[in-house]
């Protein structure tokens, strides 16, 4: 009995936070129907603003990817001085408010900021351009790769990478051919988990990009734009299909994932 | 090829793995590294294979310094206790991986393979991963894998400590005759001496971080080169200043002046002999091994009194 209700309390809390509100989002999207719902979609800026999105998204993770891969190595492994303080203040992105991140890009590459007047010269615009919100998402994104690696890689223990080495391998072929491959579903998912939060990102954008239609706004700002305009099925529209991105991806690993781990 | 250790010391922080330590394993020879746990003789193991790096000392092999070479490029073959076997990969791919890091042709790989496949049993399991595999398994396909480059050097870390007691058996005898058909260069690590004395032409026996002996089983059990190997190479009770063997006790019911008097605590039959646990007049316990004629004559039991004395002993 007591099985049920557990089970039932956390399916309903499940529905009345999450699922609840998700499916509102995808009932008032159609609400003025398909018509209308394409008309926002196609709109040029709409457009743009995915376009955006997806480009932020397509650097910022795979930096983010490799750099989390190197910080769980440098923290697990210890094999120099300073783990420790990485793996300190790798989950300082969690900590910080975004918002909170994007006033900091302003103090270091605004006009009396630390780089601003540098890039400046050089004729180079890092903020209320891409450079600043590519930086932002990067630092909100990053410690996901990372938190999902470590714990892996502890279990897995090095006996394997020293096996790999006595019998030849170098040290970039033990990674690629041992570490990599063990590793491998922990970094898939932290990367499903970067992209998620890149594409979801919000508030540290905001500040530093300035959300100039069609120039240097995301899907989210123009979730946010298009709600405050009055534009409520052009706001669902495009809050349908983040989510859907979501959902799919999710959906995808959780299908992939449990066959993996039986072979292994 | 042989293999020259030259004073070499290690220390873990506060902990002094080993102390100067000196030691010639000779070309083709099945050498064991015998000791407690904590006594340096894993650390030794890894410092050969490259693993670790000795604090000062060197490592000759084959001759030549290898102190400085990586673990990649010494070329031993290593297992490992708790197999260290390549989770992702079938037991095929984890016999190839040395020779494809070689980068040896597919058809050589796939024969090489093959023949060492059959040569620990596992004829037919190439497919499965490590994961499907009994623990015996698991450690052939490990010592398959290390052979698989055909090192000159094989050492192995407690290779059977994670096993059972009856595959633990039939591993040693099988790795026995595999030293007798290859006569690699071998070197295990065990701290059971029953272990190193089946498997072993020469045990090197080791105690914080030194070496106190080394020499072949039957030496080492006749003539300890001092009290610890005398106590922890078989057993030994100390009477006085003598060591005895429990084997070394004659035992009678009426005493004859060089007796001395004690009290059975308990007879244990273990099959195919007797251990008789006693209790000296002073307090002193010993253990007398009999065999079930003589324990059959003397009717032991517990609480009986009988008088013993030591007919070989010891002092150091």
């Amino acid at each position: 009995m007591r099985k049920y209700i557990l089970r039932f309390l956390a399916l309903g809390y499940l529905l009345a936070v999450l699922l609840g509100p998700l499916s509102m989002v995808f009932f008032r999207a159609f609400d003025k129907g398909t018509g209308a719902l394409w008309k926002t979609l196609s709109d040029p800026n709409t457009v743009h603003a995915f376009k955006l999105t997806l480009i932020i998204a397509l650097i910022a993770v795979p930096l983010n990817a490799v750099f989390g891969v190197v910080c769980a190595l440098a923290i697990v492994r210890r094999r120099f001085p300073g783990a420790g303080l990485v793996n300190a203040i790798v989950d300082l992105p969690l900590a910080i408010s975004p918002v909170v991140v994007g006033l900091s890009l302003f103090l270091l590459y605004g006009r009396t900021g630390w780089f601003g007047p540098w890039f400046a010269r050089h004729g180079m615009q890092i903020l209320f351009a891409l450079p600043s919100m590519v930086i932002a998402t990067i630092f909100v994104s990053l410690p996901f790769v990372a938190r999902e690696v470590v714990p892996t890689l502890r279990e897995i223990g090095d006996e394997q990478e020293q096996a790999a080495r006595t019998l030849g391998a170098s040290s970039w072929q033990t990674f690629w051919r041992i570490t990599l491959p063990s590793i491998r579903w922990a970094v898939i998912y932290g990367v499903v988990l970067t992209t998620a939060r890149c594409l979801g990102e919000y508030g540290a954008v905001a500040v530093v990009s300035g959300n100039i239609e069609g120039k240097t706004q995301t899907a989210t700002l123009r979730v946010q734009d298009a709600y405050e305009n009055f534009n409520q099925s052009g706001a669902y529209g495009i809050s349908l299909v983040l989510a859907a991105i979501s959902v799919v991806v999710l959906i995808t690993m959780t299908v992939l994932r449990p066959k993996e781990e039986e072979a292994l | 090829m042989s293999i020259e250790v030259r004073n070499v010391s290690k220390r873990f922080g506060s902990f002094q793995a080993l102390d100067d330590v000196s030691l010639d394993v000779d070309g083709g020879a099945l050498t064991a590294l015998l000791g407690p746990s904590g006594s340096g003789k894993s650390t030794l193991l890894r410092i050969i294979a490259g693993l670790e790096w000795p604090d000062s000392g060197e490592i000759h092999l084959a001759g030549e310094d290898a102190t400085p070479l990586t673990t990649q490029q010494r070329g031993v073959g290593f297992v490992f206790q708790h197999y260290a076997a390549f989770k992702h990969m079938s037991v095929r791919e984890n016999i190839a991986f040395g020779l494809k890091i070689r980068k040896r042709p597919k058809d050589e790989v796939r024969s090489r393979v093959d023949e060492l496949l059959d040569l620990v049993q596992l004829q037919g399991f190439g497919d499965r991963y490590p994961a499907q595999l009994s623990g015996g398994q698991r450690q052939r396909m490990a010592l398959a894998r290390a052979l698989a480059p055909e090192p000159k050097v094989l050492l192995l870390d407690e290779p059977f400590g994670a096993l059972d007691a009856r595959v633990r058996a039939e591993l040693r005898v099988w790795l026995r005759r595999l030293h007798d058909e290859t006569h690699t260069t071998t070197v295990f690590v065990t701290h059971d001496q029953e272990e190193a004395m089946d498997v072993a032409d020469s045990v090197v026996v080791m105690n914080k971080g030194r070496v106190e002996q080394v020499a072949g089983p039957r030496e080492l059990y006749d003539a300890p080169a001092n009290e610890f190997v005398m106590s922890f190479v078989g057993q030994a009770t100390r009477i006085d200043d003598a060591w005895v063997r429990p084997h070394d006790f004659e035992l009678v019911l009426v005493p004859n002046g060089s007796t001395r008097e004690a009290q059975v605590e308990r007879v244990v039959h273990l099959g195919f002999e007797v251990r008789a646990e006693l209790v000296r007049d002073d307090g002193e316990t010993l253990a007398v091994q009999l065999t079930r004629d003589q324990a059959a004559q003397l009717e032991l039991e517990r609480g009986q009194i009988v008088y013993v004395r030591p007919t070989h002993q010891t002092t150091f």
